[in-house]
This record gives structure tokens, sequence and C-alpha cells, in this order.
């Protein structure tokens, strides 16, 4: 555990992290940055408690909540591609380069969730000691076809954004956690983009789109809800205005284009149920 | 099971949905009423063409999402004219993706404008002089960066937002405006759907509505006003 690493990572979302420590800014700083040797021997015990004491009071537990979900998501999905890495016939080259640093961005945000988590006093979830990424036999192939494996990453990815938007809410005007929060979601649908990019190029899916046509458009039954749920993919009613009768070019908006302009949301519960086959909760 | 999820989700209830959008169509329709007349008002202090106020994004969340329609006008511009002329070399493929997005960015601008109604900001001129719309790496390269700062907006601009209805719908449209920002840098080079737009922990940047529209504003010509934005 480096402290100064965890501190200077509360402070990319927290500025005021010093502060809260500490009002005494600049001693603190100093503290940690001159006295590192030292530091790193005493303060470990001490940091939780210090932590907690700066954060824990100010910290809602529906923002730990969310937190932590998100956290348990991340676990899941770094583990995906770590095995998937290691396991799956990737092949060398940019498809593999790809694979890994969607595993790394993965890695980072496991980090970092458990440092915030952290931070506000809060004992981030453990991850599981084992996942079923066959899905209790729905993917069998998973790490053996790297058709399938892909499939699941793509599956994966949307259901992640799906995720994250469908807990923006609880974190209404919060800015380090909103904020936060809404960095990864845009990251993670920049993997699922680029997901659905390498499955059309390479063939494997050749009409697929980066952005979602029309609901669940990965041709596998199996993961309809995936797509679907209270507000699913295919909802062209955003706000009460209906997307499909506003004027586009040469006529109305199609509904694959108010489908894919619109990202929709999954609750928590939904969410839960699509990934308990995997032995996520 | 569907019944359950609905009740078991405040803020998915389709009848109070139905209920929050009718009250907010009447709140829509009166506040057009008031806003014309702050809008005729506003124009007879310009009408000596001193335009120093600028188009006013307004105030709350209707300033936010004004904002957002500000900046998807531009990028629906943007595209528009990709899409009119094609830049050279352009392949099939490539013709798809910038209609694709060229739609989804109108479909973004079109919700706007009927949703904000009265409310919404005028029409804005753009201005793509820098832009050589008949050379691929000059067009790519501004739809990497329109799509990357459509991000940071939608990302450092949702804490401002008050009601949750707003910030979903925010929601729903940054992670479209990554799937192309995505898409885009791809189209550019291989393994760079990240890029520079993440920081240490793989989290995409933000920025505020005054950093965006600073950059924005070198493509529109309307000048613009964000001073009653909410600063958080």
């Amino acid at each position: 555990m480096n402290i100064i690493t965890i501190l200077e990572d509360i402070e990319k979302v927290d500025g005021e992290v010093y502060e809260r420590l500490n009002p005494r800014r600049k001693a603190m700083k100093e503290f940690f940055s001159f006295g590192s040797k030292a530091a790193l021997t005493a303060i470990p015990f001490g940091l939780g408690a210090m932590l907690n004491k700066a954060y824990g009071q100010s910290v809602p537990a529906g923002v730990i909540n969310v937190l932590q979900y998100a956290l348990t998501l991340e676990h899941f999905e770094y583990r995906f591609y770590e095995r998937g890495a290691t396991l799956a016939p990737i092949p060398a080259g940019a498809e593999k380069m790809a694979i890994e640093m969607i595993r790394d961005s993965e890695k980072k945000h496991v980090d970092f969730l458990k440092t915030v988590i952290t931070a506000a006093g809060a004992t981030p979830v453990a991850e599981k000691a084992a996942y079923d990424f066959t899905a209790m036999g729905t993917f069998p192939t998973v790490f053996t076809s790297y058709a399938t494996f892909l499939a699941v990453a793509q599956v994966l990815e949307d259901t992640g954004v799906r995720a994250y938007k469908g807990r923006a809410g609880e974190l209404l005007g919060q800015k380090v956690y909103l904020t936060a929060a809404l960095g990864i979601h845009a990251i993670e649908a920049r993997h699922a983009a680029k997901i659905r990019y390498m499955r059309r190029v390479n063939g494997q899916a050749p009409d697929i789109k980066p952005y979602i046509t029309g609901g669940n458009d990965t041709g596998i039954a199996a993961v309809n809800a995936n797509y679907g749920g209270a507000t699913p993919e295919s909802n062209v009613n955003q706000a009460g205005v209906t997307i499909t009768n506003l004027a586009g070019v040469g006529g109305n908006i199609s509904v694959s284009s108010a489908t894919e302009a619109f990202d929709e949301p999954l609750t928590a519960a939904e969410v839960l149920a699509l990934v308990a086959p995997f032995g996520v909760s | 099971m569907k019944q359950k999820q609905l009740a078991d989700s405040p803020h998915d209830k389709r009848g109070d949905n139905i209920v929050r959008n009718m009250q907010r169509r009447k709140f829509f329709s009166q506040a057009a009423g008031l806003a014309s007349i702050a809008a005729f008002a506003a124009a007879c202090d310009k009408d000596d063409n001193n335009n120093s106020g600028g188009v006013d994004l307004g105030s709350g969340d209707f300033g936010i999402l004004n904002y957002a329609y500000a900046l998807e006008q531009l990028e629906a511009a943007f595209y528009t004219q990709v899409v009119a002329t094609p830049y050279s070399g352009m392949s099939a493929v490539e013709l798809t993706f910038m209609t694709d997005i060229r739609n989804h960015e109108i479909a973004h601008r079109e919700f706007f404008k009927a949703a904000l109604g009265g409310m919404a900001i005028q029409a804005l001129e753009v201005d793509f002089s820098t832009i050589n719309f008949t050379n691929r790496d000059s067009v790519l390269a501004t739809a990497k960066a329109f799509e990357d700062l459509g991000v940071t907006a939608y990302d450092g601009a949702g804490y401002l937002i008050k009601d949750a209805n707003y910030l979903l719908l925010a929601g729903k449209i940054v992670s479209v405006e990554a799937r192309h920002a995505a898409l885009i840098r791809e189209l550019i080079a291989a393994n760079t759907f990240l890029g520079d737009q993440v920081d240490s922990n793989s989290v995409n940047l933000a920025r505020t509505p005054d950093e965006v529209l600073s950059i924005a504003g070198t493509y529109i010509k309307t000048k613009i006003n964000a001073s009653n934005l909410p600063k958080g």
C-alpha cells in the first residue's frame, strides 16, 4: 500500500482531501512528501480511521451503495478480460492489444473505486473467489472460441453502460462521485464501441455497428434481456418526445437512428439478475 | 415481473412520467410566453448591433439543456456538411458511419428543440472555415475533436443538473457520443479508442461549460452567453 499514491488518487476526485484530513494543507502535504519512509511504515493502520474521520460523516449511504455496485461489476469485468486475455484464442497483434488495453482499463476502474470507497469510509466489496464465465452453460465456448469471447465482451460492455446510466440519478448533484461515475460510464461506452467495431471488421458480425441498433442487435437470443428491461434499447420516446415523429433528412427520423442515438438504462435489479448466472452478486 | 420492476423503480413509473411530462409541457408552454417577452426585451436591447450579451443559454436545468442543444446543433451541422460533401476517398462504410452519426446528432438536436419548446435558444450560425471538407484527415480530426469534446461536456455538466430525469437524458446521449468518439478514433488509428481522453484511473476527462464553449467557439459564429448557467 502506497499512501502517497492513494492520497494523490483521492486528490484527483477530491481536491480538498488534504483540507479534510487536516486544515493545514501545506503541513499535511509536506508530511506525506518528505516523511515518505516514516509515513509508509507508521501510517497504514491509522489511514482508514483518518480517512473515515475526514469523509465518514459526509458521504451518504446511497452514494456508497452505488460505488459498491459499480465495483462489484468492475471486479467481474476485469476478471473476464484477465482470464480471456490468458485463455481465449485471440489473434496476436492489434486485437490482442485491444483486449489487453480494455483489461487494464477495467483494472484501473477496480483500483480507483476501491480507493474512492475506502476514502469514503467504507470497506470495498471483495472480488468473488470464482465466476462462471459460461453463465451456467449459456456460453460454453467463452474462452475457447474467439467469436464467443468477443460476443460476450460486447454484451457485458453494453450492459455495463446501461448499469451505470441506471444509477446516475442516485448521485444527483454529487460533483465528485457523479463526475467520476459518468467518466467511467463513458469509458465503458468506448469499450463497447471498440468491441463492436472489432467484431464488424474481423467478420464475426459484419453488420453490427458501434452503437446499438433497434434493440438486441447481437443475433444471440439468450441476451435479449441485456437489451430489454423496463426501458428497453428499442425505446424511441424520450421525455415525452417521440423521436420518430421528428424531422430527419428526407423524412422523419428512422427507428434505427432513434434507437442508436439514445442508450437506455437498466435498474440495479435488472442488472443483478443478468449477471447472476455468471456468479456475480 | 415487469409490474414489479416498474413499481420498484420510482423514476420509471410510466404513469408518473406521463403526468410529469404533461406538467412539463404545460410549464414549457407557459414559460414560452414569458421567454418570448424576455427575448423581445433582449432583442430591443441589442438592436444597436452590440451583441455583447450574445445568445443567453439561460439558467438552471434549462440552461444546461440549452448548452447541450448548442453543442448538438454544432455537431449536426458538421456531419450534415460531411455527408453532403464527402472527403476524397471516403469508403462506402465510412459514408455509412458518417450518415449514421449525422442522423444521431440530428435526432439529439431535434429532441432538445422539441423538449425545450419556447425555452430553446435560436438556431446557431456555424463557422467551418478552418475545416477542409475535401480532406479525410481534416474531417476526421475535427470529428474526433467534436466527439471527445461532447463527452467531456456532458460528463462535466452532469453534476450541475438538478432533475434526475434530465440527468438520465444526458446519460442516454453521452454514451452514444462516447461510442462515436471511439469509432472516429478507430477510423483514424487502431486502438486509439481511449487515447488521451482518460486520466490515470481510466476515467474519461470532463470539462466545465466555459472550457467547452471556449473550444467550440472557434466553430460557432453566434455569440453564446453562458454566464447564467449553474456554477456548481
